[in-house]
């Protein structure tokens, strides 16, 4: 057993708004530049649909992600590392502008110095690559908003596959809409890392957050293409491959990241797990696609054990770490409660940024009563939305996951209106899907109440220790390129002491 | 040596040059590598264009890439070795010319479609550096004078003049610049455009993105799937 700690993240998408505050924030932070316009580190997508980029679920078109070669290895879906490099003058499997949007701005200033004229001035678009005029904005990061765009273009949506007459939802009495708001996994097996020809990309192995090494990139661009999710992006300026950073210099600090603390709906949660990082090949390599959520359950350590404690201790992991694990959300919501579940297990890449179906629409039609009732939980195979299509999206396909989940909220709810309302505890509805009213009052105050500190539980990082702190004094901090050169070169005939880098695994630690 | 006396343009050009080039490739080089790695890249522009650009990257990298080694060994490889391989001079002439030819073509095909798209296509334009465009350019004018000089190793097939530019390279890696001054001087116009345009290609190399064929990630290979680093400071 190797223990490893990882900052999960978990969003309840039953109470996701669709506000897009998270992507505006994490944009004006980290991809307001030239280069990256196009880039959304976090985006929200209305589903169905196809999505941001166009139809990044549909791996027969992009090949991201993992799959089991005839050999019953893993491999990437791009193809064996030979393949990668046999195809490193131009990638077959790359998206194009297009499909992501070009990005715009507009003629702001022409409304202030138009001159006068029988029409209203109006600011007219311009493209952010070319500075030319744009007739028509063909597409956005999240052009399907709220059911945008026509049924017939959002039911490619894979999500779609075997649901029974999905024609039904393109009418206005059957349609259903959800919000999901993506940001990068950091998975455990991450399928960018391996296609990566210059091994820029890296995994911390202290938080598990994973990066791109921005001056070992080559601009190679194979990780673009790995990622099953689309969240790595190219700079078209720099050349240089970008993506989501978790806000690591945020998280050092014990802060939750930008999109989680500015979520007006609270839906996000933040906190540490332990996985036995021996087992990830074994969890990711499973035969069958449905097992692959099992699987990933499976080498997640519980906190509390006293053999997993004594294990992260020899593997350095800090105290506050483990402390932080006992504390989780992310461990509640995911292993106790099983109510929060990965997305897309069956791309095999062990997501770590895991997401609570959404509920809503079936309590309104069990209230209208529309639905028919086993007991005090709603037949759930009426639901709005259809089983089937949280489930291709969280489970592989495997519909028990799902329901049990939804089952635990709805559970809750019945018991919380029971013994709010009627002055009642009905433990009758909580033994019928497995919770002890301990566990539900537990769920209630991190999921209804979800007060900061309960959601976000960020052990600080032991910087001071690992490094050398006086050798950081008056450094350049976080900055991209060569910040921190001066040009003098002191002794050596090529510059300054080399900056601190961190160590490929294995390393011996001297002392 | 005897009374040969080089004219001032081909000593320099072809005696001193040489080296003052390999020096700023090789300096240039390890300096950029070394202080500004943020900006040592492909600089692809695919994501901009990928239709036009797979059929000319591809056809264009083959092309240069063969046409580079083909150099090397023709031009480095002593004739002796070429003889021990059982090869004679007039054969080598014509494998040359025919391997050259051929991958000089597919390569001036590739070129051409890159410069097109590069010129002409707004998207891919706007990405582009000063550098970017310069250096297709004088690649394509040195593949241009490459291919031309295939007609004039037509009047020579018995490799005499081959013979000349081999004696060119080997005297100058073994730093006899004067008898290479000299195995250069009579040869056609066409052959000491395409060497010293050569020379000038490795001047521009540490400035521009050719420094990327310095990072080919054969170590790719053989490393594991997955990279975790630990924190830690040298």
């Amino acid at each position: 057993m190797k223990v490893r700690a990882q900052i999960g993240m978990v969003l309840n998408l039953d109470k996701c708004i669709g506000c897009h505050t998270c992507s505006i924030t994490c944009k004006n932070v980290w991809t307001s530049r030239e280069g990256v316009e196009y880039a959304w580190f976090n985006n929200v997508e209305t589903k169905p649909g196809i999505g941001f980029p166009k139809e990044w679920e549909n791996q027969q078109k992009w090949n991201g992600g993992w799959v089991k070669n005839a050999k019953g290895e893993l491999e990437l879906k791009i193809g064996g590392k030979r393949r990668v490099l046999a195809n490193i003058f131009a990638n077959p499997d790359l998206p194009e502008i297009d499909d992501y949007y070009e990005p715009f701005d507009f003629d702001y200033q022409h409304l202030h110095n138009a001159p006068d004229s029988k029409h209203q001035p109006v600011a007219r678009p311009r493209s952010l690559i070319t500075g030319k005029r744009m007739e028509k904005i063909e597409w956005g990061p999240n052009w399907e908003e709220i059911l945008g765009t026509e049924f017939a273009k959002r039911k490619k949506d894979q999500n779609f596959n075997e649901v029974v007459q999905k024609d039904i939802y393109g009418q206005f009495e059957k349609t259903f809409m959800m919000y999901l708001p993506r940001l990068c996994e950091h998975c455990l097996n991450p399928a960018c890392v391996a296609a990566c020809p210059s091994g820029a990309i890296y995994k911390r192995e202290e938080d598990g957050i994973v990066l791109i090494d921005q001056d070992k990139c080559r601009g190679w661009r194979m990780c673009v293409s790995a990622c099953p999710y689309k969240k790595i992006y190219y700079n078209w300026k720099t050349g240089k491959s970008e993506k989501c950073t978790f806000c690591f210099p945020r998280i050092e600090a014990g802060q939750p990241t930008v999109c989680s603390e500015t979520c007006v709906g609270r839906i996000r949660y933040l906190g540490v797990l332990l996985y036995d990082a021996d087992r990830i090949a074994e969890a990711a390599g499973v035969a069958n696609e449905q097992d692959l959520y099992q699987a990933q359950l499976d080498i997640f350590l519980d906190p509390n054990d006293p053999k997993v404690i004594e294990a992260a201790r020899a593997e350095g992991i800090p105290d506050n770490w483990i402390n932080a694990a006992q504390q989780s959300p992310v461990y509640m919501m995911a292993m106790e409660w099983k109510v929060a579940l990965p997305l897309h297990p069956e791309y095999r890449t062990l997501p770590m940024v895991w997401y609570v179906p959404p509920l809503s629409p079936i309590q309104s039609a069990v209230q209208a009563g529309h639905v028919g009732m086993n007991g005090e939980i709603p037949d759930l195979k009426s639901l709005r939305i259809p089983l089937r299509y949280l489930a291709n999206m969280l489970t592989a396909g495997d519909e028990k996951p799902v329901v049990r989940a939804l089952e635990r909220m709805i559970a809750m709810r019945a018991f919380k209106r029971s013994q709010q309302v009627d002055g009642v505890e009905d433990l009758e509805v909580l033994k019928s899907v497995g919770l002890t009213a301990l566990q539900v009052e537990q769920m209630y105050r991190y999921m209804a109440l979800a007060n900061y500190e309960d959601r976000f539980v960020i052990p600080t990082s032991h910087r001071a220790y690992a490094e050398n702190a006086y050798d950081l004094k008056s450094s350049c901090g976080f900055s991209f390129g060569n910040g921190c050169g001066d040009g003098n070169n002191g002794v050596s005939l090529f510059g300054t002491k080399a900056k601190g880098v961190r160590q490929v695994i294995p390393v011996e630690l001297k002392d | 040596m005897t009374a040969f006396t080089p004219s001032i343009f081909d000593s320099f050009a072809f005696g001193i040059y040489p080296y003052i080039a390999m020096a700023i490739m090789f300096i240039g080089s390890w300096i950029r590598y070394d202080r500004e790695q943020y900006t040592w890249k492909t600089s692809s522009s695919q994501i901009m264009e990928k239709k036009q650009l797979r059929k000319g990257s591809i056809a264009f990298h083959i092309g240069v890439i063969a046409i580079f080694f083909g150099h090397f060994a023709g031009l480095l490889m002593p004739k002796s070795v070429w003889h021990l391989l059982g090869i004679t001079t007039e054969m080598k002439q014509l494998i040359a010319m025919g391997v050259g030819g051929f991958f000089g073509l597919i390569c001036f095909y590739g070129l051409t479609i890159l410069i097109i798209r590069r010129l002409t296509n707004p998207r891919v334009r706007a990405g582009s550096s000063t550098m970017d465009i310069a250096i297709l350019l004088v690649l394509y004018a040195q593949l241009i004078l490459g291919l031309l000089s295939i007609f004039v190793s037509m009047g020579h097939l018995d490799g005499a003049e081959m013979l000349k530019l081999m004696a060119w390279a080997q005297n100058t890696m073994t730093f006899q610049s004067a008898a290479a001054v000299e195995a250069i001087s009579g040869v056609h116009w066409i052959f000491k455009a395409h060497v010293f345009l050569g020379m000038t290609i490795f001047v521009l190399f540490p400035f521009s993105r050719l420094v990327h064929m310095l990072s080919v990630p054969v170590q790719y290979v053989r490393r594991q799937h997955q990279i975790v680093r630990q924190r830690f400071v040298r």
